[in-house]
């Protein structure tokens, strides 16, 4: 078995390799947890690239329901090719399309899929896919066909934790919350993103960054990529490294929201 | 093994069933943990707890089963000041030694860590043997030991098993008060669709209708399908002024909440102060000009309203219990009258409390009991709301 050590663009704490790793062996699902903006989707690139294995990501949106997943039989494509005489229309499995999870099953060799967002769906989306991810395995009533994986996809799950989600299925997962980085785990990701970057213009920026994200009145805090922009802004702009803890330039990089610049330029000393 | 941790969880309130402590055991078998204390505690960690809201009750209960004694209040200060040296050259990494510190169990690492501290006399640093800084003896801090015991410093590379607690979670809670979103998450659990309730099928069903139609080889079959949104109706009733200004940061979060959302069919909301007598205002100034009789409310708003009480309760016993100079027919006679009304009429009915009950000065606790008595009242927490909405829910 492969072991996933973090790779070059991403950097990951002891604990989150731990977990991948523990999911991978174990073959339960990864449940990633955590801020907006600590790199939840990118963890399945990296380990995608540390393993070299292909990615999958199905996205999840409001409207998704586990079916679009497994498969969707295109009945209205076969009833035109029915009417206008079209060729093999009496083949069902013509008609019947895989979803990302059903692509995942069927792939020639292992893959990594990401269901990414999972929170965003109805509040029994985890429900209707307990099975399948157990199993690995569902069935096409309308062929008779089932479809089964045979290579065990990594299968990881992100949330922002905008709804709960049901026992039964976190019963299944290995659970990682990830934190926000501290300073110096997010000066590494700075320094993956920038690897040249000049030591005392990096130690203005993680100040001031963070002592933004310890005001208690900021509605929206400033997350990792936010940093990653604004020192983007900073170096194009070729502001004086002095200058960054004291004035803030570039602020709307950072904050998005209207009340938190104003609250900012007014208390800032 | 160690089957009592399990229960232990369980009677801490965390939800660990048999899959999950099976897959721990199946775990420990591969030696996932590496045969490590911190990644067996990693690993207890991401297969038992399933939200970053329990992590503080692991936290507490893991350190309670494998460890029963908190470090930095029992060494002595001249200790701690010889540790206190963050910025020291490192020591010198010695495999073996490494090796052989791996091999003591936490039982013998304690032992040896109370002999030491009774022995120890002066500061001992980069050694192996000593509580010291940057070495590789099992006791200290910025130390190249695999395991051990962290006294005084900052963690630097996080070995020693003691981090469980620092008790780093502990703002995850559940009974932590609360942000905007988190209000509208919890707000959301108060809803019913109305697929739930009896309605006529009266939207256009496009997904059955092509099915169907294709089903029966291209015959039209149109289907309908009964509306799915939101029923709830909530009338929301505040407190404001006096007590409740200490919460007024706490009620208008609830309030941004409640009313962003967008979320009910229905959403009225009144403002009173301490207690709503025969009248209750549209706006928290309590302007007189701007009210609503409570008449008028119990007459007009049928009793499907969903009823939510914010206030802390607490009031000196006259003004909830004393009857109005000369009440008017029809209207209610009292402060706790009105609250009785108000019951009765809508039958789904919470006070949401920010505050607890008063433990000094026997009259306001009076009032509070009296009014409990009458509504059932939640914290105004998220796990509070979150019972509270699902009271609100109960047929």
């Amino acid at each position: 078995m492969k072991e996933f050590k973090g790779s070059q663009n991403y950097v990951a704490s002891e604990e989150l390799l731990r977990a991948a790793n523990i999911a991978m062996v174990l073959e339960k699902p990864l449940l990633i947890k955590g801020e907006p903006g600590t790199g939840k989707t990118m963890l399945a690139e990296a380990i995608a690239q540390a393993l070299g294995k292909n990615l999958i990501i199905w996205n999840i949106k409001s409207t998704t329901k586990a079916q679009d997943g497994l498969y969707v039989y295109d009945v209205v494509q076969r009833l035109y090719d029915s009417q206008f005489g079209g060729q093999g229309v009496d083949d069902i499995e013509k008609y019947v399309r895989l979803g990302k999870l059903g692509e995942a099953f069927t792939a020639e060799e292992q893959v990594i899929l990401l269901i990414d967002e999972i929170d965003k769906a109805d509040l029994e989306f985890p429900n209707d896919l307990l099975w399948e991810l157990d199993r690995m395995e569902f069935h096409i009533p309308e062929t008779g066909r089932t479809v089964k994986a045979s290579h065990r996809p990594v299968v990881i799950i992100t949330s922002n934790a905008e709804k709960e989600l049901p026992d039964a299925f976190l019963r299944r997962c290995v659970f990682h919350y990830i934190e926000f980085p501290d300073k110096e785990l997010m000066a590494d990701i700075v320094r993956v993103h920038y690897p040249d970057i000049q030591e005392k213009l990096l130690t203005q920026v993680l100040e001031a960054f963070y002592k933004i994200r310890s005001l208690p009145q900021i509605k929206k805090k400033p997350s990792t990529s936010e940093i990653i922009d604004w020192i983007q802004a900073l170096q194009h702009g070729g502001v004086d490294v002095g200058r960054i803890v004291k004035e803030v330039p570039y602020l709307g990089v950072l904050l998005k929201k209207n009340e938190d610049i104003d609250m900012l330029r007014r208390t800032w000393r | 093994m160690f089957e009592d941790f399990l229960y232990l969880l369980r009677s801490r309130g965390l939800k660990v069933s048999l899959t999950e402590w099976m897959a721990l055991v199946q775990a420990l078998h591969e030696n996932l943990h590496q045969a490590s204390f911190t990644g067996f505690y990693h690993l207890c960690r991401c297969l038992l707890v399933k939200s970053e809201a329990d992590f503080d009750a692991f936290d507490r209960a893991f350190l309670d089963y494998f460890q029963e004694v908190d470090f930095q209040q029992e060494v002595s200060q001249e200790l701690l000041n010889w540790l206190d040296r963050p910025n020291a050259p490192m020591g010198e990494y010695d495999e073996q030694q490494a090796e052989l510190n791996e091999s003591l169990s936490t039982l013998e690492i304690e032992t040896m860590f109370q002999e030491r501290k009774n022995e120890q006399r002066e500061q001992h640093n980069c050694g192996n043997y000593w509580v010291g800084t940057h070495g590789m003896s099992i006791f200290g801090n910025m130390g190249l030991s695999p395991v051990g015991i962290r006294v005084g410093g900052q963690s630097q590379s996080r070995r020693a098993f003691r981090v469980a607690g620092e008790r780093r979670y502990r703002d995850f809670r559940h009974d932590n008060t609360l942000d905007i979103r988190q209000l509208q998450v919890a707000l959301r659990r108060l809803r019913q669709f109305s697929g739930l309730v009896d309605l006529p099928p009266s939207e256009f069903d496009v997904d059955s209708t092509i099915q169907d139609t294709a089903n029966s080889a291209g015959l039209l079959k149109v289907r309908y399908k009964k509306p799915r949104q939101n029923t709830v109706k909530v009338l929301l009733l505040m407190d404001s002024g006096g007590s409740m200004e200490h919460y007024a940061q706490l009620c208008s979060a609830l309030f941004q909440a409640v009313t962003r959302a967008g979320y009910f069919k229905e959403l009225k909301i009144f403002y009173f102060h301490n207690c709503p007598y025969t009248r209750l205002y549209r706006d928290p100034t309590l302007n007189p000009n701007n009210a609503v009789p409570v008449s008028w409310l119990l007459s007009n708003l049928t009793p499907e309203y969903k009823l939510i009480f914010v206030g802390d309760a607490q009031m000196s016993p006259h003004e909830i219990f004393d009857p109005f100079p000369s009440p008017r027919e029809g209207e209610p006679a009292s402060g706790v009258d009105c609250l009785r009304r108000l019951r009765e009429r809508y039958r789904h009915a919470v006070w949401l409390n920010p505050s607890d009950r008063p433990e000094w000065g026997g009259e306001w606790t009076e009032s509070y009991d009296a009014i409990e008595g009458l509504f059932p009242m939640y914290p105004l927490t998220v796990e509070g709301i979150e019972t509270g909405m699902k009271k609100l829910l109960a047929r």
